[in-house]
């Protein structure tokens, strides 16, 4: 079982890619008969969704559909809520993540996340990045701090940008700028596991078409959930996709299966524009 | 349905009416609002304008080494010297009373000025020099008066002989007024001419600095825990209904507080500012915590997400991003909050600080008095002269208050941060 507190020494250098098929299949992420309820309203019921790693997943389904709640169960986000309630089981890395003896913070930094509206820290751009390094002591050694601050930005595709300008504050930048300013932050801990909350729905085709191009370029390091609400987004980038409708996973499956040949009526409708 | 846009329906005009009516009537308010506030400070500083400027007195003084013995300065008697020295200005005066009103035109303070002179030049002992000499409040005021219409207030406090005399020294131009000094630089007195606003100026400067250092680290620290870690549950409402009912308690009562525990049952001094920092800072404690949670609600959610999502404990979300965002917003709630303690009279009253101090506090434990109960004592003093040292005190703290909001205003600007 891989431990959740070591964070070993990661390899930041570009790895070749990797096709997805030639992986292991046992998935990073499994999700057995979750039920989330927030207080006596019921978000989510009996959700069971296998993630494989170096794909990326997308979540789709209309708004209040659950599938941000799921989302947000992932990495414990949902802590943050009193009220909210999570049943069942979640294995990242094969570890049951509500497990008592699990500690968020090392479980954050493998499960990282983007969010949906950018938020980058009112700080410079550089320690936005740093940061998540400096809080777990990644580090030795200021030459280090700074190299990998520039590799995570190099990967983000923001360091041609940003490089002379590193000590602006990270609220400067533009909206596609911040957001792949927080990938960049999010990438830097070298975490499994990237879950992505509708990243491009405050961003213009131009920017849009950038994330999706980076998001196609970290499958290869990373494994990626993302929520979004562009079912051609879905179509673009993601290897699986899982449809939510009311709180239930209707269905999920590759993603071209979903989109050609789906089994159940309502992602039908949804996917043609009949519901949603 | 309006057949094209110019037409004015009767409805629009309606419309129209009702919306210039309410434009008018906040106007009004807003008029009548300023013309109140005007109408306050512009009373207050006309009247408190005189205490800025004493009357002083010159008179030749024979200082007689008969009287003055050089080997013993300190006990010769300055007080007759004086004395002497207006009876051969005005040797016309024989009556006992009269003399009684002459030897009253300069303040109690002229013996100890021209003992402190001599003290530092013996050698004046034997000559007649030209001294300088405080006047005495009905004095300063009927010549401050006399200056400004030129006609001078006959009022019952002076008569017509005094008069005479003052312009007769008018005319030599032994009369003069100057700025004074002596207001800000010492403490209270009985006779108003003497009297200065240092002393409570240091009790108020020494009970604020106590009641920071207790309630800004408490408060904040109480508003943090409560923000951002305390469970949300039955007990977290009863103390949040709990500050916000304090805030709302009337602050005499936290004096009583003071004056049964601190007092009576911990024995601390009384009149200190040490004891009347801690009563307002009890006061002050539920304006910073709610205005510090307010503060710490106003950082955007994004931001503490953003820190756990990246692995950031509780603690270090709250310490490295929401705290430093919410800072400026508790620096400001905690100045509005010292601002109302500063003002504040009634707890100080119940612990002793309205006491009769004329020695400049030197610590937070030697008996006090502070500015808001300095001007309770002043405006409570029969003699006339204190109203215009009321007015030039209440100008002090005004300034004092329009300050510390100021730099509230100021901070919150400099260090507020856009999202």
């Amino acid at each position: 079982m891989l431990s959740m507190n070591a964070i070993q020494d990661p390899v930041y250098r570009d790895e070749p890619a990797v096709e997805a098929d030639q992986r292991d299949v046992q998935p990073v992420i499994s999700a057995n008969n979750v039920t989330v309820s927030y207080g006596d309203k019921v978000a989510l019921s009996n959700v069971s969704l296998h993630a494989p790693a170096n794909q990326v997943t997308s979540l789709i389904g209309p708004s209040g559909c659950g599938k941000t709640t799921f989302l947000r169960c992932l990495n414990r986000m949902n802590d943050l809520i009193d009220i909210c309630r999570v049943e069942g089981e979640i294995l990242v890395a094969g570890q049951d993540i509500y497990d008592p003896a699990v500690d968020v913070v090392s479980l954050r930094a493998h499960v990282g996340m983007v969010f949906q509206k950018a938020n980058p820290f009112p700080k410079s751009i550089f320690d936005n990045v740093a940061y998540g390094l400096r809080i777990h002591e990644m580090t030795t050694s200021k030459t280090e701090l700074q190299d990998r601050v520039e590799f995570s930005l190099k990967r983000a595709g923001l360091w041609d940008e940003v490089s002379d300008r590193l000590n602006d504050s990270g609220t400067s930048l533009s909206g596609g700028q911040q957001q792949r300013l927080c990938i960049a932050r999010t990438i830097a801990v070298e975490p499994q596991v990237i879950l992505m909350d509708e990243p491009c729905s405050a961003l213009d085709p131009v920017a849009t078409a950038r994330i999706e191009e980076l998001i196609d370029e970290l499958r290869k390091k990373f494994t990626i959930i993302i929520v979004t609400h562009s079912m051609h987004q879905a179509a673009r980038i993601s290897q699986r996709t899982a449809f939510f409708h009311m709180g239930e996973l209707v269905e999920h499956g590759e993603t071209e299966q979903i989109f050609t040949t789906p089994k159940d009526t309502r992602t039908e409708s949804y996917i043609t524009g009949r519901i949603g | 349905m309006t057949k094209s846009f110019t037409e004015i329906t009767p409805a629009l005009k309606r419309r129209h009416a009702a919306e210039a009516r309410f434009q008018w009537i906040g106007r009004v308010a807003i008029v009548i609002a300023i013309g109140f506030l005007i109408t306050m400070v512009v009373s207050i500083a006309v009247i408190g304008a005189g205490a800025l400027r004493q009357s002083h007195i010159a008179l030749d003084v024979f200082l007689d080494p008969a009287e003055i013995n050089a080997e013993e300065i300190k006990n010769a008697d300055f007080g007759g010297v004086i004395k002497a020295a207006l009876r051969t200005k005005f040797s016309d005066v024989t009556k006992r009373r009269d003399k009684r009103k002459l030897y009253g035109l300069v303040s109690s303070e002229a013996a100890y000025t021209l003992r402190d002179m001599v003290l530092r030049n013996p050698s004046l002992i034997g000559t007649t020099p030209k001294i300088w000499f405080i006047a005495s409040d009905d004095i300063d005021i009927f010549f401050k008066s006399h200056n400004a219409s030129g006609g001078g207030e006959e009022t019952h406090r002076i008569s017509s002989k005094e008069v005479a005399w003052i312009n007769e020294f008018k005319k030599a131009g032994d009369i003069e007024t100057r700025f004074n000094s002596r207001f800000f630089l010492s403490g209270d007195s009985r006779e108003p001419e003497l009297a200065g606003i240092l002393s409570a100026l240091a009790g108020s400067a020494f009970s604020l600095a106590v009641c920071f250092a207790l309630s800004f680290p408490v408060g904040i620290m109480a508003a943090i825990y409560l923000e951002e870690f305390a469970p949300k549950n039955r007990w977290s409402d009863l103390i949040e209904v709990n500050i916000n009912n304090l805030a709302a308690v009337p602050s005499i009562v936290f004096g009583l507080l003071g004056l049964a525990v601190l007092l009576n049952t911990f024995g601390l001094p009384r009149s200190s500012p040490l004891v009347g920092g801690i009563v307002l800072a009890l006061m002050t404690l539920p304006t910073i915590i709610i205005a510090s949670r307010a503060a710490l609600r106003a950082v955007p959610p994004s931001i503490r997400e953003a820190a756990l999502g990246l692995g950031a404990s509780q603690i270090q979300a709250t310490f490295h991003h929401v705290a430093p965002l919410a800072l400026p917003g508790m620096l400001t709630g905690a100045i509005v909050g010292m601002a109302r303690a500063l003002g504040e009279t009634a707890p100080l009253l119940m612990i002793g600080m309205v006491a009769f101090i004329v020695d400049v506090p030197k610590s937070i434990v030697a008996p006090a008095t502070a500015l808001p109960v300095q001007i309770f004592l002043w405006a409570d003093s029969p003699e006339r002269a204190f109203l215009e040292k009321t007015c030039a005190a209440i100008i002090v703290l005004l300034t004092f208050l329009v300050v510390m909001n100021l730099a509230a205003v100021l901070l919150r600007r400099k260090f507020e941060r856009r999202f």
